[in-house]
Order: structure tokens, then sequence, then C-alpha cells
């Protein structure tokens, strides 16, 4: 009786995904320091946009080969991960391929080559992601934000796919017995008669070896998604299913703002008057955002989201006429406040200790906010339902409303709207002498 | 040029069928007051019964809130929604996308609640409802591209109406690689109309205009008045004014009819 494997996997096991309950509570713990919002309503709309935006990837596919190869890769992942199922089953009871005798050697050796098959296309699709990304030109991966840990993190997810794919196929190809039945090797019977040399104890090294090393790297997988923009795998579905359902051009109303201007407009109003009790609670003690729990919750779960894929950044104006500004360096800004935020609040037994710093100008430059142009090309172009312009306009309202840092002319243009009800300098009276100009 | 305003209305007891929102392009633009006014136009030519606020009217404060300044757009807002409410306005119709946004989706939840159409849209109903009929033979065969106002097309979904009415036209609408959803801004909107440009390589029109140009037009349609006036730039950096005019919708309607 061998039991020392068994309990090395289920320590291994319960290490891995105690680390990822761990991981994934901070997240849930940071993601919560932002601003309520509601998005409860129509849930039923919210269902299908999850379904059809995350599950179905309906805006994957609007770039078509980058779409097409995201699909395989992610069809992939979802259905290799029910081997993975068998994998851990077998490594708790110590057996092998368990699931065969139920499923029937038939039906078992089709799923097996299904999945085969599937590895193999995976392979295929990462080795052409990590070509897109490295060797052709293609200016969405080559910003000035894509260098250092950011492109390192988009390479090794991929080196990490290419090792897990490539030690699933030896897996199987140095398993004696499931090539000699011979059903369902369908992609590792092309690699097994490289093993042929080898003596069959050597053989079997291998195999067990690359199994271990297979389910290790997933349970390490499983928990540099932490540390990634590979998070969008888990978060695309919450944030798809909590995106915004109105219009994009509908900027929320403050509601705190329309209180105080109807007791401005009000001529009864005694604006002497003592505030009500709890009146005082009721203005916010800050318009805007200059730090991320300023910001809502959902904003928040946009930057753990975003895959910085670049697409918003590609189909940006101000990107693309050469200004500071990247919507996706907004959305990657917005996530590193947020994590260093988190990890002060861990370092200081759960309480923020205040730092110095904020999210505007330490992150954010006013540049970059004031590049802006609200065309909402950002919001339609992400894959999962981000909207970087949100953050941007919360930012512009901190910045003009608690610090009345606009630029000049914007001063200038707002004085004119104050004054003369028009964004330039014109008499009011002089409204409508169009109609008599010819 | 006849414009009768909600005050001359009120004084013979009369209520238009519609508003017209003219904004404050349409009402102080040069280039903009020709829209309003080809408007105006098919408007008689139709025989709708509106009129405008004229000096009552006030900046929506679309400006204002893009450019960060919530409390200046909630107070234009709130008095614009008082003279609005105390004509009891039902329908608006305005050539301007920024105005058509903020009044039909910001305006509601602060007691503004109309039915808001762009103009495009409202001259396709006086289409549909037998009002008006566009003549297809002026400008046949002309090579035409439209640019999306951001503001009519991401903002608010609204992609069709222009089109439907530049196609009967009886023109050759040429659509540009960006269109619809993936459209490129003219550079305009977020209050960069009354700002110069951050640093960068280029700027926003520019790119658009040579986005315009790649579909070899004779006439950039927009529907727009912010859009229009940068195009309108565009062309004129490009030196390409003696052969692409840009044009808003109502005024290519206009000039087809003979109004
Ligand atoms: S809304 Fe702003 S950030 Fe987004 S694409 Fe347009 S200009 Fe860029
Ligand atoms: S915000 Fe959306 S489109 Fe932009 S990089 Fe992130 S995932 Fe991609």
């Amino acid at each position: 009786m061998n039991y020392i494997s068994n309990v090395l996997f289920g320590v291994l096991l319960i290490i891995g995904i105690g680390f990822f309950v761990n991981n994934i509570q901070k997240i849930f713990r940071n993601i919560k320091l932002g601003k309520s919002i509601n998005r409860n309503d129509n849930k039923l709309q919210r269902l299908k946009n999850m379904a059809m935006i995350a599950l179905g990837q309906s805006k994957m596919v609007k770039r078509p080969f980058s779409g097409f190869l995201h699909i395989i890769v992610y069809v992939g992942f979802v259905i290799i991960n029910i081997e993975v199922l068998e994998i851990v089953v077998d490594g708790l009871l110590g057996t092998h391929r368990i699931f065969q005798p139920y499923l029937g050697n038939a039906f078992y050796g089709f799923l097996i080559g299904v999945f085969e098959v599937l590895a193999a296309l995976v392979f295929i699709a990462v080795v052409l992601f990590w070509l897109r990304r490295n060797v052709s030109n293609i200016k969405r991966f080559l910003s000035k934000e894509m260098t250092g840990w950011p492109k390192r993190d988009g390479n090794l997810i991929l080196y990490f796919e290419m090792v897990l794919m490539s030690l699933f196929i030896i897996m199987n190809a140095t398993d004696t017995a499931f090539q000699e039945a011979g059903v369902g090797n369908v992609v590792s019977q092309l690699v097994a008669p490289i093993f042929e040399s080898y003596s069959s104890e050597t053989i079997h090294t291998i195999e067990r070896t690359a199994w271990w090393i297979h389910i290790t790297g997933i349970l390490v997988f499983l928990n540099y998604l932490f540390y990634s923009k590979h998070l969008h795998i888990l978060l695309a579905f919450p944030n798809t299913y909590f995106g915004n359902l109105k219009p994009k051009g509908q900027f929320p109303n403050s509601e705190a703002v329309t209180k105080e201007v109807q007791l401005m407009m009000d001529p009864s109003a005694d604006p002497y008057a003592m505030p009500e009790e709890g009146a005082e609670e009721d203005v916010p003690e800050k318009f805007g955002a200059s730090d991320v729990a300023d910001l809502s919750w959902v904003q928040l779960l946009n930057a753990y989201t975003c895959t910085e894929c670049g697409r918003c950044t590609s189909a940006c104006p101000a990107s693309l006429t050469g200004k500071e500004l990247s919507p996706r360096n907004i959305m990657m800004k917005t996530r590193d406040r947020l994590e260093e935020v988190g990890r002060n609040i861990d370092d200081n037994n759960g309480t923020f200790k205040d730092d110095g710093k904020q999210l505007l100008n330490d992150y954010i430059t006013p540049e970059e906010l004031w590049a802006c142009t609200s065309c909402n090309a950002c919001v339609e172009e992400c894959p999962v339902s981000i909207d970087p312009l949100s953050i941007i306009m919360d930012m512009r309202k901190y910045l003009v409303m608690e610090q009345s840092a606009a630029p000049q002319e914007l001063n200038m243009m707002m004085t004119n709207v104050e004054n003369n009800g028009a964004p330039w300098q014109y008499n009011q009276q002089d409204r409508l002498n169009w109609a008599n100009e010819e | 040029m006849n414009v009768p305003t909600m005050a001359d209305m009120m004084a013979q007891g009369k209520q238009p069928e519609v508003l017209f929102w003219v904004g404050a392009a349409g009402s102080y633009d040069d280039r903009a007051k020709k829209i309003s006014r080809a408007f105006v136009k098919i408007l008689h030519a139709a025989s709708v019964d509106f009129a405008v606020l004229g000096t009552e009217e006030s900046s929506t404060g679309d400006a204002a809130k893009r450019a960060g300044n919530e409390f200046l757009f909630q107070m234009q807002a709130l008095m614009n929604i008082e003279v609005l409410n105390g004509y009891e306005v039902k329908k608006i119709v305005t050539c301007d996308p920024h105005s058509f946004n903020t009044l039909k989706n910001e305006y509601p939840s602060l007691g503004g609640k109309y039915e808001v159409f762009h103009h495009t849209q409202f001259i396709q109903h006086l289409i549909s409802e037998g009002r008006l009929e566009i003549d297809n033979t002026t400008l046949k065969g002309k090579r035409v591209t439209f640019h999306d106002p951001c503001y009519l097309g991401r903002a608010n979904e609204v992609y069709e109406s222009p089109r439907d009415l530049i196609r009967r036209l009886g023109v050759n609408l040429t659509e540009m690689k960006r269109h619809k959803g993936t459209a490129l801004c003219c550079g305009a909107g977020g209050a960069q109309m009354f700002k110069d440009a951050e640093k960068g390589d280029k700027e926003i029109n520019i790119l658009r205009t040579e986005d315009a140009l790649e579909a070899k037009p004779q006439i950039i349609a927009t529907g727009c008045p912010y859009c229009n006036t940068m195009m309108t730039d565009g062309i004129k950096f490009k030196e390409k004014e003696t052969e692409v005019v840009v044009k808003d919708i109502a005024e290519l309607i206009s000039e087809a009819n003979g109004l």
C-alpha cells in the first residue's frame, strides 16, 4: 500500500485551491472599496448579455482572425478542463483513468480524442498568438504601456498554455496501455514513436512526471491569474452581467448636485435657513474621483477584468493621433492603483494607511483626461463590456468641481454658458438672428 | 424666414406639433446656421407646425457636463426644463446630436420627459407619413460618404435614419472603412470643440478627413454641426475644397428639392 502520492496530491490540491480562494477574497474585498451603484435591474437582459458576450464571445469575432483563435483557445480551455476532473479524482484515489470503465471504451476514447485534437488546436492557436504579439507589427501590442510586466505577462500565459497542452499530449503518448488500446489517441499516437526506444519503466516514469507537472501546472496557473490580465477568464462573466444597459451617450446625473441646484433655483428657499437635521450627510464630501475608492465597484471590477487586449486603444481617436491618452492604460493604471491600495490594506492589518498617493496625478495625468472626446469608441470595442470613458469623466468631474482645474479655454466656455447660455460669447438676445440672415 | 417662437404661439393660444431645438451651434455658428435654415425649409415644405424657443433657449449643458462641470450642467438643464415644461412641450426635434442625446437621455431623470428626435429621424417620419418626398434626380449619381456623429451613432445607435435619407437622394453612398459602430470621432466631442487638442502627432479631424477621402466622395454628408465644422476644416487643410463639399443631410435634401 502506498498512500504517499495520494496524500501528496491532496496537500498540493488544498494548497493550490486555498491560495486561489484567498486571492479571490482579496479581489472581492478590493472591488468592494468602490462606491455603490445599482446594477441589479433588468436581470434577464443582463443574463442575456453575459451569455452572448462572455460565453458566446460575440464581440471577440468582430476582429475575425484573433476572434477565431481566441474561440479555439477558449473552447479548448473549457472542454479540456473536463479531463482535469478525472485527473483530480485519479490523484486523490490513486486510480488511473477512473472514468474509462464507467464511460465505456468507445465513448471514453472519443472524449479523449476530442481533448487531444483540441489540445493540438490550442497549441497551434497559442503559437499564432505568440507570433502576433512578438513578430507581427501589430500596433496595439507595441504601445508604451505594453512593455515590462504587461508584455511578459501576455507571453507567460502563452508559454503556460503551450507547456500544459504539450504535457497533456505527452502524458497520453507515454501511457502504454492507452496507446495499445488505440482508441482516442488521435494526436498522441503521432508523438508516441519518440519514446519507443525507451524501456517501459522509463516510459512510465515520463508518463507519471508529465502527469504531475501537468496538474501542478494547472494549480500554479490558477494562482497566477491573480497577478495577471488573465483574470478575465473568470471576471468576464460578472463584468458583462453588470455592464451598463443604458444608451452609451447617457452619463449619470449626480443626485447630490440636483438637490443643491434645486435649492439655489427655488426662489422660496431661504439661503440662511439652518440645514435640516441629517441633511449634512446628504452632501457628498467629494465630487468626482481622484482615487480608486471614489470610483464605483463596477469600475473597479472593470479594472480587474481588463485583458489588456488594446482593442479600445486601437479605436481611440486620441491614441490614434499620438496623444498621451490610452483607454487601456486608464484601466491598467486603475488596477495598478487598486492593487497598491489592496497591498497597503494587507500590510496594515485591514485598514488603509494614507500613502500620500492617489490615482490622479500619481497614475493618471490631467493631460490624459483632457484628451478624451467622449466618443465611446473604447466602450463599443471592448470585448468584455468595460467602460474606460466613465472613469475619465469621473476624474474630470473631480478636476473641475473640486479643484477648478479645467484648461483655461474650457473655463471660458463654461463662463460663457453661465452668462449667456452658449459656449461662445454671443448675446442671448441674438439667438434667433439666424432665421433672418441669408 | 418664418420661424415662430413658442411665445408667439402661446400668445395665439396655439400648441405646435413639435419644438425645433436649434442648439448653440445652430443659432450662432455661421456654418451651422445654414443647416438650421435648411431644416426649417424642409419643415415648411412638409407643412409642419413647429416653433422654436428663440431667445428663451439656452445651452443644454452638454459641453459643461462633458467638461466635468455637473453643477453647471444641471443648472442649465433645470432652467431649460422649466421653460419646456412651462410650454407643455411634448416633442422635440434637433439637428444637433449632442442636444439630442442630452435632451433624450439626461433630462428625463431631472423632470424633462419629451419625445426627442434627431432631424434625420424626424424627416424619415415625414416621408413615411407622406408629407415629404425627396427628389432623387438633382443629386443623382453623386458619390457621397457619411460620417457618423458619435452622439447619434454609438451613443444612441441611430445608424439607419441618416443612411436611409441619403439613399433616397439617389446618390451613390460609399461607406468609409470605419463606419457605424467603428466610426472615428471627428474630434469635437467631450468639449474638445472649445479647446486646443493635447500634444500629439496629428489632429483628429485630419485623420477622419483622410478616412473620408479614401472613400473618394464628392460630398461628405454629416448629421451634426460640430462634425460639419471639423470635416470642413479637414477638407480645407487637405486643400480639397474644389473637389469635395461637406454638407448636412438637411442641406442636401433642401438642395435636392430646390427649397
Ligand atoms: S471615449 Fe475617450 S478614451 Fe474612449 S475612445 Fe473616445 S476619446 Fe478615447
Ligand atoms: S478595456 Fe476592454 S478593449 Fe480595452 S484593453 Fe481592456 S479588455 Fe481590451
